[in-house]
């Protein structure tokens, strides 16, 4: 069942990519560091508060953070080139990893499972699973979910479709496109830091755990379709599950080198994913 | 092209130079950072030549660094005495390419010699420079840059886990490198004056290869695909082919850094490989101008001696990070711009003429 | 004789067909224009005979041999080079080294020559800037050799485009639209300069909007409409055709 908390994870990721890319054709390579601010803010809290309470302080920090990174560093910038865009986001990453490797340490944390404990399980239709993973794909559904209803039914989410349709046009409608891709940036920070919170209890939470998941979630991204979050969830479940079975052929210690391997596949051979159109990915600007 | 060669002739000076001033401070403890810094450079270059001229970002070349220190490493450390009976063995040691050597023990080993383990280790990195290449610089913009840094967090990954490559800790009781003239390259103090001086002339041979290069009808064409892809096609230049040998020739540079930093630092270990250092890198060539060499050398030259005596202490990572977004974000072209030198120059010259005025 | 022979070349793009079933030759020393109103497929098809798109059917033969399946580096150096409707100069190089890189197909110092500095890669060099110099004196830009040529006026960057073009020392020279953008003067200079290139014995194909250049330089015109063939004549022919008529003014004409 481990591979389906960590596609539940990568499916958040790859989510958070799809919001900002929506919004501004950026790929935001800070995206894992969401999700890792997220789980070690809410560790830190737990301490002083009740875990619900450090949960809700760790996403509206994190949402925080996602603001200021975007009216910081990208707001201003007219028109830049994707290069420019794709080392300032990786620079921002490095940025906060290095933060939180002097806040936190090198020390590995995790919060405690939100319901029963690590030994705790349910039985559900013959198969014991633990409920943290209930907790997981719960959650991820219902974000996933609310999200969708977010985009398509209220009028702020349809003002943000049209900002990613047609900046300048939405921009004639009144539409503040800029303040738009500020709500990208915290939208994607606060369903980055919820992953990070839920999966953390059984994944674990470590300085340096942004960039593995920004490239999975990335790999899980382009195996949906860039743009398709709907999609990115089935993906995620696929490569979830795929590397946990990779363990079974191959030492653990290459698991992560195999999920690469396979973005690396996906690029190679169909880079615009396995339930994206190629016509449409041909539009894109890569 | 007589400029070319006295820009060259300038930086020798520099080394002598600094070469000099550390004897006369009486610091040659300096020396053994600025070598490893010369390394570093001769990867960095070679880089530069990808990102500022062939227009292709990497965001894995540690990894290629790493490839070529590690096979070299593991080559002129691995015993082979029990592999005697195999016929490829029984033949290399025959042509000679075989050396004995004890360990600290006083165990006796039989390992390839560091001239052939250099040549497999260039010639794996150039190979799979190739085949991933091929493939990789068919992508753009974000697709690019992600399949490269994926490709770096692979070798990272197979180099941590693998045990017979000292998973965590690496390779260490590296020989150094034996040369002609009984010279030879190693971390030893009694080699470190020689040491630095074969460090950086391979760095200035290496920068003399790229800037002919870049003068010439190679340069020209690849600076056509940077500027206008399709038109470089229109004309006749094969574009993906260009690209990939200029990958392929980052890539062997990276690779012969790789060998001898290992060889002088007498091991590598897997943070050799990590994104960070790839990171980095990129970094450098940024704050060097992008296509611009000159700019790049002097970079690495600076910022890697800093961050290899610890001037940045804790951190290190940090400063790199800061600097790629600053430059990103005020400087996208790079700080040692041309026109920055000019307009430094003019201002010099306004403010000689206001002089005089006065 | 002929140069370029088009073959029943479609190609479709979504629920458009660009090309549709389309033939004709281009005869060797001539000049040939495609014409035809906007979203007529002309740039679709310079596209597809140069080699930026392959075609879904149909062949297309450049002196006798097929080209269809070549890319496009491969079509240039085999003799057939364009242009673009919006000129792809390459920034940061002046007039001089644009020409120069035009010389690529007709030069062989590669990668470790170059690494080296070989002495034949100097004679060679040599060779190189001497072709680009005449170049640039038979199209009276010499003076602006070592201009950025991205700074140069816009009817002189499309000179300079065609002078890289004609470094290749092309067979046959494809020229989609060389005359917009271009003032009054410029076009009708133009006019004379593609004259004076037929005259050098290359065959010109071009795709142009200004009927009085096309009219005036032409041995033949193939109008397009809707990514079919509709007429294909001498200028004279084409003006009077009823088909070509209805099509340019409309049913009502």
């Amino acid at each position: 069942m481990a591979g389906v908390t960590y596609g539940t994870i990568y499916a958040i990721v790859a989510i958070g990519f799809n919001i900002i890319y929506n919004a501004t054709g950026i790929i935001n390579f800070a995206q894992g560091e969401f999700v890792m601010l997220g789980g070690m803010t809410a560790v830190t809290l737990s301490r002083f508060v009740p875990l619900p309470v450090a949960i809700l302080g760790a996403v509206v920090l994190t949402t925080i953070v996602g603001a200021v990174i975007e009216i910081v560093f990208i707001r201003w910038l007219h028109r830049p080139s994707v290069l420019r865009m794709v080392i300032i986001t990786i620079g921002i990453s490095i940025l906060i990893r290095e933060i939180a490797l002097h806040v936190w340490g090198e020390s590995v944390r995790s919060l405690p499972y939100f319901t029963g404990t690590s030994v705790t399980s349910i039985r559900l239709g013959g198969v014991y699973i633990s409920p943290q993973v209930l907790w997981a794909v719960g959650v991820g559904a219902v974000a996933v979910a609310l999200l969708s209803a977010f985009f398509n039914l209220t009028m702020l989410g349809r003002q943000m479709r049209a900002c990613s349709a047609n900046r300048d046009a939405a921009r004639l409608c009144g539409i503040n496109a800029g303040n738009m891709v500020t709500l990208s940036f915290m939208i994607s920070a606060a369903i980055g830091a919820i992953g990070g919170c839920v999966v953390c209890p059984i994944t674990y939470v470590h300085y340096d755990s942004g960039t593995p998941l920004a490239i999975k979630g990335f790999t899980v991204a382009i195996l949906g379709g860039l743009g398709n979050s709907t999609a990115a969830v089935g993906a995620g479940m696929i490569l979830g599950i795929l590397e946990s079975f990779s363990i079974w052929v191959l030492p653990a210690a290459y698991k992560e080198a195999i999920s690469i391997a396979i973005l690396l596949l996906i690029l190679f051979v169909r880079p615009s994913g396995i339930f994206g159109s190629a016509e449409a990915a041909r539009l894109k600007e890569f | 092209m007589a400029r070319r060669y006295s820009m060259v002739a300038a930086f020798a000076g520099l080394v002598v130079a600094i070469q000099v001033a550390t004897y006369l401070a009486g610091a040659p403890y300096h020396l053994t950072q600025l070598t490893m810094t010369a390394y570093y450079s001769l990867l960095i270059v070679g880089l530069c030549m990808l990102i500022g001229y062939a227009g292709q970002i990497s965001l894995g070349h540690a990894g290629f660094f790493a490839i070529g220190g590690y096979v070299s490493a593991f080559l002129t450390t691995h015993d082979l005495a029990a592999h005697k009976g195999l016929r490829l063995v029984a033949l290399l040691q025959k042509a000679g390419m075989l050396l004995e050597r004890s360990d600290l023990y006083g165990g006796s080993h039989l390992v390839v010699h560091p001239w052939l383990a250099c040549a497999a280790a260039v010639l794996l990195a150039v190979v799979i420079a190739y085949v991933v290449g091929g493939p990789v610089l068919k992508l753009r913009g974000h697709y690019l840059a992600m399949a490269t840094l994926g490709f770096g967090i692979i070798i990272y990954r197979v180099a941590l886990g693998t045990e017979l490559l000292g998973a965590a800790d690496g390779i260490s009781e590296v020989p150094g490198f034996p040369l002609p003239f009984g010279l030879i390259i190693s971390g030893n103090a009694s080699v470190r004056v020689s040491n630095y001086y074969l460090a950086w002339g391979l760095v200035i041979l290496g920068m003399v290869l790229l800037l002919n290069l870049i003068q010439s009808r190679v340069g020209r064409a690849l600076s056509a695909v940077h500027g206008a892809e399709d038109a470089a096609g229109a004309i006749g230049i094969p574009t993906a082919r260009y690209k990939l040998n200029t990958f392929v020739l980052s890539a062997a540079f990276a690779s012969v850094a790789g060998v001898f930093l290992t060889h002088y630092n007498g091991g590598i270990g897997p943070s050799e490989a990590s994104v960070m250092k790839s990171v980095r890198y990129v970094a450098i060539v940024a704050i060097g101008g992008m296509a611009n060499l000159w700019g790049a050398l002097l970079m690495s030259l600076v910022l890697n001696y800093l961050s290899l005596r610890g001037y940045f202490g804790t951190f290190d990572d940090a400063v790199f990070g800061v600097i790629l977004i600053l430059i990103m974000l005020f400087a996208p072209d790079g700080l040692l711009r041309r026109h920055i030198l000019a307009d430094l120059k003019r201002l010099a010259s306004g403010g000689a003429s206001d002089e005089e005025a006065a | 004789m002929t140069i370029l022979s088009v073959r029943r070349v479609s190609k479709r793009f979504g629920g458009l067909q660009a090309v549709s079933d389309l033939s004709f030759d281009v005869a060797r020393g001539s000049i040939k224009a495609l014409i035809g109103p906007n979203g007529a497929g002309k740039t679709t098809l310079f596209n597809l005979i140069s080699g930026f798109l392959p075609p879904d059917s149909g062949e297309i033969y450049f002196g006798g041999a097929p080209v269809h399946d070549l890319p496009s580096h491969q079509i240039a150096s085999r003799g057939m080079v364009r242009t673009f409707q919006h000129i792809r100069l390459f920034p940061k190089m002046t007039v001089l080294e644009n020409i120069m890189v035009g010389r690529h197909v007709h030069s062989r110092a590669g990668f470790l020559a170059g690494m080296l500095n070989l002495p034949f890669t100097w004679r060679e060099e040599r060779r190189i800037r001497e072709k680009g110099q005449e170049i640039m004196e038979l199209l009276g830009i010499a003076e602006h050799a070592h201009t950025e040529a991205a700074s140069l006026a816009y009817g002189q960057q499309r000179v300079v485009e065609i002078g890289r073009a004609l470094a290749c020392e092309p067979r046959l020279l494809l020229l989609d639209e060389p005359a917009a953008g271009l003032n009054m003067r410029e076009t009708i200079g133009m006019g004379g300069l593609i004259g004076k290139i037929r005259d050098m014995g290359i065959t010109v194909l071009l795709v142009e909007h200004d009927m009085s250049l096309v009219m005036g330089i032409s041995d033949e015109i193939v109008v397009l409409s809707f990514g079919q063939k509709i007429a294909e004549d001498r200028p004279l022919a084409i003006q009077k055709n009823r088909e070509v008529i209805r099509v340019y003014l409309g049913d009502d004409a």
